[in-house]
């Protein structure tokens, strides 16, 4: 069953409060709760259970293929579809070859990474339902919010507002899906 | 409270053995967001028009009329001609890819080496990388001649079979000028995202909050996208860091594969990234401080933060004058009298005499008064120390090329080498095309990485009593 809610947010003053907040719902038994903040706080990632992120993959097959490929073209171009003698050297050799492909490495390596970083956060994306909330705006100047998610098996709308406000969450307020 | 601030004196190191802050005055959270996003949404001060209509001249009068006519008519309308085929085009081109380099260099590399106060200064040197950039990519690409066979360069299948000669340091450079634009940029929006997301939550009018909402592609900030984000920066921190010095390296290149006196050194691709974030850090230096002044960001880039940068500027210096001495040297123990002859006529000939001095006086000479702490603290003279070591640097890339080719092997190949007017209105159309789109950029997005100097001040720290800690490091 799919609610109409998204889940029950709260707004926290400070990186501590935010921090000790989260690890405390964690320690509650809930699996289904975000963090928002307007600079990544560390340790946070720790308290969500994140291993390492994924981003590097991402990066290092777009790097290494365009590396491959530049290889494989600047062979392909020169030795293969159109040999051509340049100063007696051979036509195809990796030392020449090496500078390009290393510069579209890099080329490669960074569409990857940004790429990656948008696929794996699920962007672009044209709304959230926590972007509707008026207080949430706050969240990219001085607040964090807290919001667990309607979905997890231990929502309770009553039960969870009184967990949140204990940690001294305020503005707690549901956020539609 | 009390009980915290009384935690924090008992815990604290002695006064000079503590850090001075990023950002001075212990400002908060909420301060910092208004104050960096109130020039880009405040009202548009007089000081900008008075520099944005010139540098609108220069991008949509002098730059398009000069490309116009020189591509209609040919190359020749430049000064450049036997023997000397590469003028300012090339020392342009050289100069704007120098400039960009210092600005991947505070940005990338002092992130890796976790230089915290980088973050106030980052956004608005990456702005310099990439517009510079753009600038630099110009020249080879009109230079070339027939502008309309760029494509040429690329390596694209064609009706006439024909490939690029992927063995010419000429062809590298096509391949790492673009990938330096295209990961400059990729760098300098990521960075953007979040701050972008700040725009579009304080937008007031539709407009802006759909453009800012578009840029900003739907960034919340949660734990999730930090994680991903912060993984994705660092790498291309790291990526970048590649690109300060491959980029200078290929672009020495393109000399040094020559056989051309004065050229044909194994210390060029060294010398052109040393060169570059020289050059690039008098322009950071010329840049950031009328916009420290300008908008107000004294709290925030700190005289300390601009202490650095000279620090910086004077270590490139001191390489830089190595380099200079070590290509004399080499020069004369070569026992190459064609080496001998183009390095002393650098100094003693008779037609470009003043390039040679110019460069060692500035480059070497002036740039010493950074040592005097005095000197380092007047923004003033460092502002035009900044200006003049632009010229220098570009007077170094001057004496490089035009000293190297007006006079060759064969005397009865000699010339000398003037700009036309041409040239002059190129090199100034592309400066005020820069300097529009940094006015541009300063007015529509935040030109500081607002929250990466959030998570760089205690109020960011969970573990600190100001970020709401209770007691000590918990």
């Amino acid at each position: 069953m799919k609610s109409k809610y998204y889940g029950l947010m709260a707004e926290f003053d400070s990186p501590a409060a935010i921090l000790s907040a989260a690890e405390k719902i964690r320690a509650a038994g809930y699996n289904r709760w975000d963090v928002f903040t307007p600079f990544p706080i560390h340790g946070l990632d720790k308290v969500a259970g994140f291993k390492n992120s994924l981003v590097g993959w991402f990066s290092l097959a777009f790097g290494g293929g365009a590396f491959v490929a530049t290889m494989g073209l600047i062979w392909f171009s020169n030795a293969f579809d159109y040999p051509m003698i340049v100063g007696g050297k051979p036509m195809f050799s990796p030392p020449m070859a090496f500078v390009p492909s290393y510069i579209l490495m890099i080329m490669g390596a960074a569409v990857g990474a940004f790429v990656g970083m948008l696929a794996l956060n699920g962007m672009p994306r044209l709304h959230h339902p926590m972007l509707a909330k008026e207080r949430f705006a706050q969240v990219t100047r001085d607040k964090f919010f807290l919001v667990i998610g309607a979905n997890d098996k231990k929502f309770s709308e009553t039960e969870t507002r009184r967990l949140l406000e204990s940690l001294g969450g305020t503005h707690i307020e549901m956020v539609e899906a | 409270m009390s009980e915290a601030v009384t935690n924090l004196k008992s815990l604290a190191a002695p006064a000079e053995l503590q850090r001075a802050p990023i950002v001075v005055n212990n400002r908060g959270l909420g301060w910092l967001t208004d104050k960096l996003l109130a020039f880009a949404e405040g009202k548009t001060p007089l000081w900008w028009w008075i520099l944005f209509v010139p540098a609108v001249f220069g991008a949509t009068v002098l730059l398009p009329g000069a490309l116009i006519y020189q591509i209609s008519t040919g190359v020749g309308v430049w000064g450049n001609n036997q023997p000397v085929a590469w003028g300012w085009d090339i020392i342009n081109f050289v100069w704007w890819v120098g400039v960009a380099h210092a600005g991947t260099l505070i940005s990338a590399l002092l992130f890796l080496t976790r230089q915290h106060w980088r973050t106030t200064i980052g956004r608005a040197a990456e702005a310099m990388t990439v517009f510079s950039v753009m600038m630099a990519g110009l020249y080879p690409a009109i230079h070339i001649g027939r502008a309309w066979f760029a494509w040429f360069m690329f390596p694209i299948p064609n009706s006439n079979g024909l490939w690029p000669q992927f063995r010419s340091p000429l062809m590298w450079d096509v391949f790492a000028v673009n990938t330096y634009l295209s990961v400059s940029t990729l760098f300098w929006y990521m960075g953007l995202i979040p701050d972008i997301a700040a725009m579009r939550d304080r937008a007031t009018t539709r407009v802006r909050k759909f453009i800012y909402g578009f840029l900003a592609m739907g960034w919340t900030g949660s734990t999730l996208q930090w994680h991903n984000y912060e993984k994705a920066y660092v790498i291309l921190c790291g990526l970048c860091t590649l690109l300060v010095f491959t980029v200078s390296s290929i672009v020495g290149l393109d000399f040094c594969t020559s056989q051309l006196a004065g050229w044909h050194a194994t210390i060029f691709p060294l010398y052109f990234v040393v060169g570059a974030v020289y050059c690039g850090f008098g322009m950071v230096l010329v840049l950031l401080i009328p916009l420290r002044k300008f908008c107000h960001l004294e709290d925030i880039i700190t005289p300390r933060h601009m202490d650095r940068i000279c620090k910086l500027t004077l270590l490139s210096s001191l390489v830089i004058a190595y380099i200079y001495l070590m290509e004399y040297f080499i020069a004369w123990y070569s026992g190459d009298p064609y080496e001998r002859w183009v390095f002393s006529h650098r100094l003693l000939g008779h037609t470009y005499w003043y390039g040679g001095w110019i460069m060692i006086v500035v480059n070497v000479g002036l740039a010493q008064l950074l040592w005097f702490k005095r000197f380092r603290q007047n923004l003033k003279l460092v502002f035009i120390l900044g200006i003049l070591i632009n010229i220098g640097m570009w007077f170094e890339r001057f004496v490089i090329i035009v000293g190297s080719l007006y006079q060759d092997f064969l005397p009865a190949n000699w010339g000398v080498y003037y700009p036309t007017w041409v040239d002059i209105c190129t090199f100034l159309g592309t400066l005020g095309t820069f300097f529009t789109m940094y006015l541009l950029f300063i007015k529509f997005l935040p030109l500081i990485a607002i929250s990466e100097v959030k998570g760089a001040l205690p109020q960011g720290d969970p573990h600190h009593p100001l970020g709401g800690a209770k007691g000590g490091r918990s």
